[in-house]
């Protein structure tokens, strides 16, 4: 058992973790992850290491409620326990001084480039921070992205917040104004990544995309994280999560990430009755 | 003394008076009375209500019918079935004492050499090996020692009778066991007997490798795997799960950290190989592997109770791909999850097929499609990118290739789309790659398996030995059961030698 050291929301439906896990803490590195089970009945699922502490123990997960499994993670509490996890897993991000250095952010995405950017800076680069949201309160992370930028942008899709409009129309403008741009770290909804992705490709910007397909076992066993990059099967658990974002077939992707709709619609609306279940006793 | 010609079955009425009575039958009778008995047939679910379940195929032998079997065994003087068993069961030994009644003395003697029987008598290929050289099986049918190795295994559990093995005082020495599949567990047991501190880390969340993740239900129930962990742990073996050797630690941290004296890599198969076919990418094109997973691991088959869903079977066409054992337990499981057509397409013909026979007859008995002589060329989907169906080409029997087994040629003109809706890709796996990239001082095969000395199982690296699929590629339960006890006794030799080194100093 995996114990919570303490666990509080950032935003509506996002939900930032502490957790013990002391041999994840000290081996774990940037753009790493890790499996979770939170119960014996419930799914293997891969959450990114947004940061840990090597002396404490702890590392440190942050979840959006978007189906069941990330949903009943969202209501654990501190001194709730979680059944496994594992880890670090995958290849740690490629770190060196590329010069200057973007990070975009979508949603939650900004959670799992945090660490990323702040090894980006560590490492000497000049780092210009994008993170993306909907709306203003769905804006997280905002000081920590500071604390690790030399430039940080806020974009919201509605205006409420920063600048109004999408990260890749910040990027572009970016690009646009002449900055010399040497490396691109995306890390979001699919649709996202892949129009960063379009942006960058004209202008020859080494870019990478940290990539979210469905996982079982997450070692690099059973082979259903294959994704198609630059014409050839990669296991997303070992060879990555974070790939060459103009190699990447994000199409199939998206395709392959629909497998399961159905299913997780009906475990969605299961746990949503059992919620309600919970709330009139 | 009752008629042999009656079998087994006659004496069910009266268990305790049929006991006596070939107690002493096992005494006095001759060879050619022996000879006379017919292998007796292990009960089994029908075949049509069992496609519909998980729950076993066999029902096991009773006692009678074990005993029964058991005096089958003429005792010979030169028992060359030990020589065909991997791990050397003292065969003779363990059927006569069944054929005395002595069940839990047989239980004894069975665990000197092998720590599973349970499992081993329901996985291990014996037609291949111990049965294969069985002297009754020139003229006859072979004894049929698997059936009564699982008879021995599954009588320990039931009647509550646990033999512990004996242990050796302790050593003082540490040794770390990398997985807990059939390899690591036969090597921690010798280990630990030998007087060895054992810890098994494993990188899931349940103990156990292949046979919990790949072996289905309906072949090897994972209440007995959990059975046989349990007689480990009272030997004070230690398991630590989610541990990803290479990621959450290193071989040598565990060796200068943590202070392993030896370490054993036992963990098995990695990645799936996919066929490289247009298609293949296709929404509802899985490897065994994760469908497997899925059904064994997860539970997937009890979704939405358990969360981990499987692609939905029922009503639908399946087709696996291959020609292996993990091609026959996805396709029956498919059957199982309610697929109205259940297919194996296999490019050679069923003589070529590596599964077992008994399981190719469990499948054709339940109803799996068999298309032999068969390749696929592409696979098809729709504007959704979902599987439709799989392009197929007839193959005819050549001349016989590399590994002496005919070359299937394909035939001009025989290309046909099959309708399916979920394919299952079963040709094999690689080999895990994160030892490889973590211990630099270990010597890996092109094939990317590690390489080690064959009488030792020692690796390129001194103290640290490896067996099992990591060494082999893609084998059986008991192969690597064995690499796993012999990598033990060198290991402990090894050990020794440090020891009185040490103490000489």
């Amino acid at each position: 058992m995996y114990r919570i050291v303490s666990a509080i929301f950032l935003a509506e439906n996002i939900k930032k973790f502490e957790i013990e896990a002391p041999r994840i803490a000290k081996k774990r590195k940037a753009g790493q992850f890790v499996m979770l089970r939170i119960d014996p009945k419930g799914e293997r699922f891969p959450l990114t290491i947004a940061d840990s502490d090597p002396e404490k123990g702890t590392i440190t997960i942050i979840a959006q409620g978007a189906g069941k499994s990330t949903r009943e993670l969202n209501r654990k509490e501190a001194g709730d326990s979680i059944s496994d996890i594992v880890g670090p897993l995958g290849t740690p991000s490629h770190i060196e001084n590329f010069g200057t250095a973007v990070s975009i952010g979508g949603g939650v995405g900004t959670a799992i480039a945090y660490p990323t950017a702040a090894a980006l800076k560590q490492a000497g680069n000049y780092v210009i921070t994008i993170n993306g949201a909907r709306t203003r309160d769905l804006v997280i992370l905002e000081e920590e992205m500071k604390a690790v930028s030399d430039e940080a942008y806020i974009t919201t899709d509605d205006g409420s917040y920063g600048f109004n409009g999408f990260v890749t129309q910040k990027l572009q403008e970016l690009i646009d104004s002449g900055r010399k741009i040497d490396f691109v770290l995306a890390i979001g909804p699919i649709p996202m990544m892949r129009a960063v992705a379009e942006v960058t490709r004209p202008h020859k910007i080494r870019t990478m995309v940290s990539l979210n397909p469905i996982m079982i076992d997450g070692t690099g066993m059973c082979g259903g994280c294959r994704v198609t990059v630059d014409d050839q099967i990669k296991f997303a658990c070992v060879d990555g999560p974070e790939f060459d974002a103009h190699l990447v077939d994000f199409k199939n992707l998206s395709d392959r990430n629909r497998i399961y709709l159905h299913e997780e619609k009906q475990s969605d609306e299961a746990f949503a009755h059992k919620c309600r279940l919970s709330q009139q006793a | 003394m009752p008629s042999f010609a009656l079998g087994g079955q006659a004496c069910h009425e009266n268990t305790f008076h049929c006991k006596t009575a070939i107690i002493m039958d096992a005494r006095h009778i001759t060879t050619k009375e022996r000879l006379a008995i017919p292998r007796q047939e292990m009960p089994a679910q029908d075949p049509n209500v069992r496609k519909g379940n998980f729950e076993e195929v066999h029902l096991g032998l009773t006692p009678e019918l074990a005993q029964m079997e058991a005096l089958r065994c003429i005792q010979c003087k030169d028992p060359v079935c030990i020589e065909g068993c991997p791990v050397n069961i003292k065969i003779d030994q363990f059927i006569k004492l069944i054929a005395e009644g002595n069940f839990i003395g047989a239980v004894r003697k069975i665990k000197e050499d092998n720590v599973l029987p349970a499992i081993c008598g329901r996985v291990c290929p014996q037609e291949d090996q111990c049965e294969k050289v069985c002297v009754i099986g020139k003229k006859r049918q072979p004894v049929a020692i698997g059936n009564l190795e699982r008879f021995v295994g599954d009588y320990e559990r039931l009647s509550g009778q646990r033999i512990d093995p004996e242990m050796a005082p302790p050593t003082g020495k540490k040794v770390a066991v990398i997985g807990s599949g059939p390899a690591g567990l036969s090597c921690a047991n010798d280990l630990a007997r030998f007087g060895h501190k054992v810890v098994v880390f494993e990188a899931l969340h349940e103990l156990g490798g292949v046979l919990m993740y790949g072996i289905p239900e309906f072949r090897l129930p994972k209440a007995i795997v959990r059975d046989e962990l349990d007689g480990l742990r009272r030997m004070g073996i230690e398991f630590r799960t989610n541990v990803v050797v290479g990621r959450t630690i290193t071989i040598d941290e565990l060796m200068e950290e943590e202070d392993f004296d030896a370490v054993f890599i036992g963990v098995g198969a990695g990645l799936p190989w996919f066929m490289g076919i247009p298609g293949e990418n296709l929404v509802g094109v899985l490897s065994a592997n994760e469908f497997l997973t899925r059904v064994n691991l997860m539970k997937a088959y009890d979704f939405p109770s358990s969360d981990t869903p499987v692609f939905e079977c029922k009503g639908k066409n399946v087709a696996v791909f291959g020609g292996g054992n993990t091609a026959m337990d996805a396709v029956r499981t498919a059957k199982r999850l309610g697929a109205e057509h259940a297919y194996i397409v296999y490019r050679r013909s069923e003589a070529e097929m590596p599964a077992r026979e008994e399981e190719i007859h469990h499948a054709q008995k339940e109803g799996i499609e068999f298309m032999l002589l068969t390749i696929p060329l592409e696979f098809i989907g729709d504007e959704k990118a979902l599987l439709t169906g799989v392009k197929c080409q007839k193959m005819e029997l050549g001349e016989p290739d590399d590994s002496g087994r005919r070359k299937p040629v394909p035939v001009e003109g025989s290309e046909f789309v099959l309708p399916i809706d979920m394919a299952v890709i079963s040709i094999g796996n690689g080999s895990n790659p994160l030892i490889k990239q973590t211990t630099p001082d270990i010597e890996f095969s092109k094939k990317d398996t590690i390489v080690v000395d064959i009488n030792t199982m020692q690796t390129s690296k001194e103290f640290v030995y490896a067996g099992g699929d990591i060494v082999t590629g893609g084998a059986t339960v008991i192969l690597a059961m064995g690499a796993g006890r012999t990598a033990a006794a060198a290991i402990n030799e090894k050990l020794a030698g440090t020891a009185q080194q040490f103490n000489e100093w």
